[in-house]
């Protein structure tokens, strides 16, 4: 009995570890984009006046879909990289409760299992759902 | 002035946010906004969408230790999350229909209270007793001190989640991460121990920005020009902060900065009131 507790303990502090990692690495990932993406805007764009920032353009701007950013990126903008730097950093803890999912799943606690995938659930509910209502 | 110009500027100003954000408690993202909108004169729905990113950069960069540590109860972060996020959602569902001087209102109030929430005496004792529904679901739990490991449970688990969705449509709705809501749930209403409670707040506020993030940058709330300066800085200026912590008591320093925070709730307040947004 014993050693089963030491088990899941076990594999409750790796979870933990590995968590701790990945949420550290997808800030640190998703700065070096944003950094590469800003100097390359600055490059590009640094000597021209500011955009009236006062007045809100919206959907408008572009970069608001996977599809704008990918063109973006491939017309060479700059601002098409500081966008991907800033989905890496939303997807970072929406990854997060995916590998906590899996740590619920690997202690077979079923109630965390349900619970964490109500979370996920909701988190892709607002990716895909659009909510553009 | 050019953009190089006004980046520079920016990226100073968020550094100092992160700075003054870390120091207090407050977070970046709480400072950050009326930096934006006051003195820069940027449209509150830019500053919104840029001070989410600070709040998941900021939250995921801590988490990251404390998760470690073993001071975050991450069953409780979980469960309380499920309110949180659809909070969020809705919160940001809610904004599209809000006019941005209701919304600065809103958030000179909020910030009037997250200064008030910073400086009150906080929750250090451990309950030996907790509500049947924290049995239930699991999540009483220990953590880690100086004299070894301290064990606490929870009450009030229904009141607290429901504090947890009102902190989520305010994070939605405002873009921040509504920190001093969170442990006001977890701390006053389940008297979870302060350490416990800051730590598994702070675990729960990037998946809640996250939540309303993606809405956001659907509707184009997120400027790179302005999402690239604010982002880097606000994380850089919160490194330091925590650095000077281990080092440094900064009560005296908390207290001038909430005094100044004050105002400038005040000022956002004043200026929504007036049409000014």
């Amino acid at each position: 009995m014993k050693k089963v507790i030491n088990k899941s303990f076990l594999a409750d502090a790796d979870i933990d570890k590995i968590i701790g990692l990945q949420l550290r690495y997808g800030v640190v990932i998703a700065s070096l984009i944003v950094l590469i993406g800003g100097i390359s805007y600055l490059v590009q764009q640094g000597q021209g006046a500011i955009p009236p920032y006062h007045t809100f353009l919206g959907e408008t701007a572009g970069y608001t879909t996977f599809s704008q950013i990918a063109k973006g990126i491939g017309a060479g903008q700059a601002k098409g990289i500081v966008q991907v730097g800033v989905v890496v950093l939303i997807a970072t803890p929406i990854l997060r409760i995916a590998f906590s999912l899996v740590g619920f799943i690997l202690e077979k606690d079923r109630l965390y299992i349900i619970i964490t995938a109500i979370v996920l659930s909701v988190m892709l509910f607002s990716i895909f759902g659009g909510l553009k209502i | 002035m050019t953009i190089l110009t006004f980046t520079l500027i920016l990226l100073a100003g968020a550094y100092l946010a992160g700075l003054v954000g870390s120091l207090t408690g407050l977070g970046g993202g709480v400072v950050v906004i009326p930096l934006l909108t006051l003195v820069f004169h940027v449209d509150i729905r830019y500053a919104i969408g840029a001070a989410l990113l600070a709040s998941i950069a900021n939250s995921s960069g801590a988490a990251s230790a404390y998760v470690k540590e073993g001071i975050t109860n991450i069953r409780l972060g979980m469960f309380l999350e499920i309110a949180t996020t659809i909070g969020a959602v809705g919160g940001a569902v809610i904004a599209v229909y809000t006019p941005t001087n209701t919304i600065a209102i809103l958030f000179g109030a909020i910030l009037l209270f997250s200064a008030a929430m910073t400086i009150r005496k906080k929750n250090q004792e451990a309950s030996t007793e907790g509500s049947p529904l924290s049995y239930k679901l699991k999540l009483n739990s220990s953590y880690p001190t100086k004299d070894g490991e301290v064990s606490y449970k929870l009450k009030n688990v229904g009141a607290g989640f429901s504090i947890m969705a009102l902190a989520g449509v305010l994070s939605g709705l405002l873009g921040i991460g509504s920190g001093a809501l969170k442990v006001l749930a977890m701390d006053s209403t389940m008297h979870i121990p302060f350490k416990v409670s800051t730590t598994t707040s702070n675990f729960m506020i990037g998946v809640t920005a996250a939540a309303s993030a993606v809405v956001y940058l659907q509707r184009g709330y997120m400027d790179a020009g302005i999402a690239f300066p604010v982002m880097l800085g606000v994380l850089g200026g919160a490194f330091t902060g925590s650095k000077l912590l281990t080092r440094m008591d900064p009560k005296v320093l908390k207290y001038i900065f909430c005094i100044a925070i004050t105002f400038v709730a005040a000022e956002m307040i004043f200026n929504g009131y007036n049409h000014k947004f």
